[in-house]
């Protein structure tokens, strides 16, 4: 899948460079297969769990939802290294969760994503939501439309600021480097295959290193994934086709 | 036999500790029979990651063995945090006094010596500080502080940080002002910062020799490996998380590492590991004679006990 996602990089002379990786090939796969598989899973989870909220929240009026607002604006900025530490206290053996065994492993790297993508998705769609002009909701309410339809209807009319709201929490999934460091620990195993180590992690170790070479050429494969998942994700959510 | 009355008490002390909060339930993580598929974890400094030596001896644990090894580098302090949490399972580290508390509080057994090299101190070419003529380590740290010339220092819980602090201790300076940066982050960064700045800092051999063609740095100051102070010396040790406080650690498997880094063929992959065709690492486990300290916190006496 990751190749077949490589080979649509449309410029050459990307392609090119990644021939010519001065990586194990295995080494750099698995590392952008465990990006990919722990930002893309974190991004859907939060979409499905931001998506209703920010329906409720912009279709409803209710006391304190000024406040909801705020909190929900907050958590946009939130420090991603304080969610490290608080997921790594969570599933820690010792931690709420320590039942589960999560620690420094790929799904308590998608819980601190989740964490850090679910406001950033939430406060940006909520927007999205509240400005689609209420004369559609009227229209749509008017022409026996249920609740659901007119949602939907919503929904449809905001796409492309629900797609933003999306790119922007894998934007701040993906580049994340703090706490997926502290909660996966940044594991490869002996024969070079990715465990819990991302694009930014491995960025992060050459840099420590001082292979600063090398790390920029990781930083490189990280910013064309960026753009190809944007310019994807544009095209479907974004209705120009 | 000292030995083993050392780690009855550490478990029987433990557990009695702990009965209340420990769950019964799952005893260990299953039988002897073959160590495929299961997964060890392993916290390490950053000096035996970055220099590639844990990669390699796992590698040929996880070929003999069939178990795959998760290494976690951090600093020393937090790699034994890891273990006190119970969230890995073995830990490979180099500050004595801190393993020392790891094994007293009974968070960890059965420490085996594993390997040394030492720690020197490297800085520019220019030696703005003379630490090229100094009389020791002590001296070269008072001739950096008098000089005022720019020290950075690892500034973290690390076990490099720790013997860097005892240097100054000992000696009649004070680090602080200007000159004396904490930069609060691994070895490789520190040497980098240090190259950039053209400044001195305190470095483990392995990880300098492993950075020195990406760097503008000399060693000003030889440890013991050439001949240097004794304060240089860099022990690593080897600690197993104690089963009898975390429930869920993989004792056996860390057994089976701790024996395989410590056994004949391991300590040869110590040996014959080498950048740039220079030997980072002196095995030290394979000894005619045994030394029965190295299991147990340093003055520990069984008869008090």
């Amino acid at each position: 899948m990751v190749v077949s996602l490589l080979s649509v990089v449309p410029d050459a002379s990307i392609l090119a460079l990644l021939v010519d990786f001065p990586f194990d090939r295995n080494y750099l796969t698995s590392i952008v297969y465990v990006s990919l598989y722990v930002s893309l899973t974190a991004v859907t989870l939060s979409t499905l769990f931001s998506l209703p909220i920010a329906m409720l929240v912009g279709f409803s009026e209710f006391p304190g939802k000024g406040f909801v607002v705020a909190l929900i604006n907050t958590g946009m900025g939130f420090p991603s290294v304080v969610v490290g530490l608080v997921v790594l206290f969570a599933v820690s053996s010792q931690g709420p969760l320590g039942a589960f065994d999560l620690v420094f492993t790929r799904e308590a790297m998608i819980i601190s994503q989740f964490v850090l993508a679910a406001p950033v998705i939430t406060g940006v769609s909520l927007a999205a939501v509240t400005s689609v002009q209420q004369g559609v909701r009227d229209a749509a309410y008017a022409m026996g439309g249920t609740r659901l339809d007119v949602a939907l209807v919503t929904i449809k009319e905001a796409r492309y600021g629900i797609a933003t709201g999306v790119l922007a929490g894998l934007g701040r999934a993906i580049s994340e480097v703090g706490s997926v460091l502290i909660v996966g620990g940044n594991i490869v195993t002996a024969d070079g295959t990715s465990v819990t180590r991302t694009l930014t992690t491995a960025i992060q170790l050459e840099a420590r290193q001082g292979r600063f070479e090398l790390a920029l050429l990781l930083g490189g494969v990280l910013v064309a994934l960026v753009l190809l998942i944007n310019g994807v994700v544009l095209r479907l959510g974004g209705g120009r086709i | 036999m000292q030995r083993r009355e050392f780690i009855a008490a550490v478990t029987l002390g433990a557990s009695t500790a702990t009965a209340g909060c420990v769950t019964s339930g799952s005893e260990g993580t299953g039988g002897p029979a073959g160590l495929d598929g299961d997964t060890l974890t392993l916290t390490t400094t950053t000096s035996t990651y970055d220099t590639g030596l844990v990669d390699e001896l796992n590698a040929s644990f996880q070929e003999r063995f069939g178990a795959t090894v998760h290494a976690i580098d951090q600093g020393t302090g937090a790699a034994l945090e890891t273990g006190r949490n119970g969230d890995c399972d073995v830990v490979l580290v180099h500050a004595r006094a801190l393993e020392d508390e790891f094994l007293r509080e009974g968070y960890g057994v059965n420490r085996r010596d594993l390997m040394y090299n030492d720690f020197v101190v490297v800085g520019p070419e220019a030696d703005p500080a003379g630490v090229d003529g100094a009389d020791g380590v002590i001296a070269a740290f008072e001739a950096i502080a008098g000089s005022e010339s720019t020290f950075v220092s690892r500034g973290d819980d690390s076990g490099t940080y720790a013997r860097e602090q005892t240097i100054w201790e000992e000696s009649t300076a004070q680090p602080g002002g200007e000159w004396y940066r904490e930069a609060g982050a691994g070895m490789g960064e520190v040497l980098t910062q240090a190259a950039q700045s053209g400044g001195y800092t305190l470095a483990d051999r392995g990880t300098f020799i492993s950075m020195r063609s990406q760097i503008e740095l000399g060693i000003r100051l030889q440890g013991p490996i050439e001949d240097g102070p004794e304060l240089l010396w860099n022990r690593y040790g080897i600690v197993a998380v104690n089963p009898a406080v975390h429930d869920g650690v993989a004792y056996d498997l860390a057994m089976a590492y701790i024996g395989f880094v410590t056994s004949p063929a391991g300590q040869r992959i110590i040996e014959e590991y080498t950048v740039d065709g220079e030997r980072l690492f002196v095995p030290e486990a394979v000894s005619a004679e045994p030394n029965f300290r190295q299991y147990v916190p340093e003055g520990w006496d069984p008869e008090e006990e």
